[in-house]
């Protein structure tokens, strides 16, 4: 190993992660796609006949979620790929079928997404639903391509049970598995078609709350823990336990906060209590999950073996924190989310808590994949330049997605309080906020932010495809990992 | 290991988070049963959807404080009064119309989707179309070609999305029953296009 030390070798990786990497790597193609029809629908905002009749607002947007979903996706999947090998001590079970199942997936993510650019829109048929595009929010991926989705992560999810039952299996591997099968699993309640939009609404939460503020935090948590372990060497025990109070913590809380996106779809009052006080709890495994980092990090005088990982972990504990947990109470009482609900709020909000919550922490995982594909290079500190690529990447991204975070907070206050408090949400009412100057200007600082975050992203990948090249020094493993 | 308090115990926080897990879930499945009871299609939350046959009212509840859908008189759509099968057919080509056209992409319902353009909950209700006798010509006009229509003073427009007659009638019709869903009290001091006779 140590002779290739500065050279992207895939002998420098086991089965899972050289898997791993090509996960990783469509899901940073999927990440700047997200960023380039984020950037046009923005600027739709401001210029609307742009690409009108060509590429509209809602194309750009559908692929803008779309690919958001899918690269985090892609993200989870690789980073569990990445930690399985070592986690169970055991060869990938079944790695030839779960490499085909990547080229699988692959090629019906880039059919979808075709489809989505030059196909569109379909006639009112349930084929429209079958072969287009489903219009459902964030699941809009057509059912054939549902059914493919099943498929694959059914191997996926193979893969790992097999893997882990064969091999040692840990606290995280406990948690994993089963975290998985629930996220899998919900994926089923989005499959559907029904007339009653309320019955619609229901079980599409389903999917997208149980997904965001369940499962995938459940996902994060392992990955952190794993992480944690990696990169500063705190000890399995402290971990798992902390992963076990996560876990307790944000079921606890989230399983039932599903009930706030139960206040206005035709469901009935008791969802105002139910969904008010337990969603009001899902900051707490949030901050639990920033005690952990930070004070691991502290007890260690931050001394770890991969900074810019180290970085994002932290960028990630945080996130997620500010991103979903107090940018989500603000409007998360029936009270408040009267006025709130389906304006710029929720964008404000959405935006923050995914990149928060879910990009950093496989941004992380990316480093730490990029440090052992070069053969476990040094990346701690006295980088060639100071490592000034990811450190600006890091501060550009964070920077460009708090600034349009606060741009579209703005944006928010302007539209519920002239749309939905004053205006009653009529027609007139929503173009009376749209046209108000407030109102624009966040919009427009929205754009000169998502600018500033394409920078950070385009410097991110540079980084990620430089860093480590040439080196000659190797990394100081830290202690869990000897 | 000894040592170790039962509340920074290992053991005591998986066991915490399997039971609190397995609690919250089975509430939600009994949560969820019920609602699904109460928010059926003729249910009192949510109408059949034979209720396009009638007027559509949305007014304030003294008793719960917030503004309710309120079924009225006869006012069948398009002046065709329509069996169970064929409103529930009518509506439903509506609601595929609205999912095959990505509508909740620009759009929101009932609050979710995007909001690059207006809410649609009480969109049969909005005082946009000006007189109720007009308004369901102005619907179809509109949404089978919105792009030379006026809609406000800052250059947004809805694209033409090649939506036949049918599925205008269709969309219209799921508008209708729509904002006859009890969404208690969302949105908030809407204003509805008026009604009287």
């Amino acid at each position: 190993m140590a002779t290739t030390i500065g050279k992207l070798d895939s002998a420098n990786l086991n089965g899972g992660q050289k898997l791993a990497v090509k996960y990783f790597t469509v899901a940073l193609v999927l990440f700047g796609a997200q960023v380039l029809f984020g950037l046009m629908a923005g600027l739709q905002y401001l210029k609307p006949d742009l690409f009108y009749g060509v590429l509209d607002f809602s194309v750009n947007r559908m692929v803008h979620i779309n690919a958001m979903v899918v690269w985090m996706l892609y993200g989870f999947l690789g980073s569990v790929y990445w930690l399985l090998e070592e986690e169970s001590q055991h060869e990938v079970v079944g790695l030839k079928l779960g490499n085909l199942i990547f080229w699988v997936l692959t090629a019906a993510v880039t059919v979808v997404v075709l489809v989505y650019l030059f196909v569109q829109v379909g006639p009112g048929k349930e084929s429209s639903l079958w072969l287009i595009n489903e219009g459902r929010e964030y699941i809009e991926a057509p059912r054939w391509a549902d059914i493919g989705i099943v498929v694959s992560v059914l191997v996926v999810f193979f893969n790992v049970a097999a893997t882990f039952s064969k091999g040692r299996y840990t606290g995280i591997a406990g948690v994993l598995v089963l975290d998985m099968l629930a996220l899998f699993g919900i994926y089923l309640a989005g499959m559907f078609y029904t007339t009653n939009i309320s019955i619609d609404q229901y079980w599409w939460w389903w999917v997208i709350h149980l997904w965001v503020e369940a499962t995938w935090e459940v996902m994060v948590a392992c990955i952190m823990a794993y992480g944690l372990m990696k990169v500063l060497g705190v000890s399995r025990r402290i971990v798992e336990t902390w992963l076990y109070i996560e876990v307790a913590l944000m079921f606890g809380s989230g399983i039932l906060g599903l009930g706030h996106h139960y206040f206005w779809i035709g469901t009935p009052e008791y969802w105002f209590s139910i969904g008010g006080f337990f969603s009001a709890l899902e900051p707490i495994p949030l901050v639990a999950m920033v005690v952990h980092a930070v004070f691991d990090a502290g007890a260690r005088h931050a001394k770890n073996s991969n900074h810019p990982t180290m970085a994002w972990l932290i960028a990630h504990a945080f996130g997620n924190f500010f991103g979903a947990g107090v940018w989500g109470f603000m409007h998360t009482l029936p009270q408040i989310n009267l006025y709130t609900h389906g304006t710029q709020w929720s964008a404000s909000h959405g935006h923050l808590a995914f990149f928060g919550a879910y990009a950093t922490i496989i941004i992380a995982m990316f480093y730490l994949a990029v440090q052992r594909w070069r053969g476990g290079a040094w990346m701690a500190d006295g980088l060639p330049g100071n490592g000034w690529k990811w450190k600006w990447s890091l501060t550009l991204l964070n920077l460009g997605m708090v600034g349009m975070t606060v741009s579209m907070l703005v944006s928010g206050y302007v539209q519920s309080q002239i749309e939905r408090a004053i205006g009653g949400s009529t027609w007139e009412g929503y173009f009376m906020a749209q046209a108000h100057h407030w109102f624009a200007q966040g919009m427009w600082w929205r754009e000169v932010f998502g600018v500033m975050f394409a920078v950070g992203f385009v410097l991110l990948v540079w980084d990620l495809l430089t860093i480590g090249k040439g080196e000659t020094r190797a990394m100081q493993a830290a202690s869990s990992e000897k | 290991m000894e040592n170790v308090q039962w509340w920074a115990s290992e053991t005591f926080w998986r066991k915490t988070a399997i039971w609190v897990t397995g609690i919250s879930l089975i509430v939600l499945f009994l949560l969820t049963f019920d609602t699904l009871q109460k928010i059926s299609a003729g249910s009192q939350r949510v109408p059949a959807y034979s209720v396009i046959n009638y007027r559509i009212d949305y007014q304030f509840d003294q008793q719960r404080n917030v503004q309710v859908p309120v079924t009225g008189i006869k006012e069948p759509l398009f002046g065709k009064e329509l069996s169970d099968a064929e409103a529930e057919a009518l509506v439903k080509l509506g609601k595929l119309t609205t999912q095959a056209k990505n509508c909740m992409n620009c759009h929101t319902l009932l609050g979710n989707g995007a909001y690059y353009a207006p809410d649609l909950t009480k969109a049969w209700l909005d005082p946009y179309w000006g007189d109720k006798g007009v308004r369901e010509e102005l619907m179809l006009a509109f949404i089978k070609d919105p792009s030379d229509k006026l809609h406000n003073n800052i250059g947004r427009r809805m694209p033409k999305l090649n939506i036949t007659d049918e599925e205008a009638r269709g969309v219209v019709a799921f508008l209708k029953w729509m904002s006859s869903i009890d969404t208690n009290g969302f949105p908030y001091n809407f204003k509805s296009i008026q009604q009287e006779n």
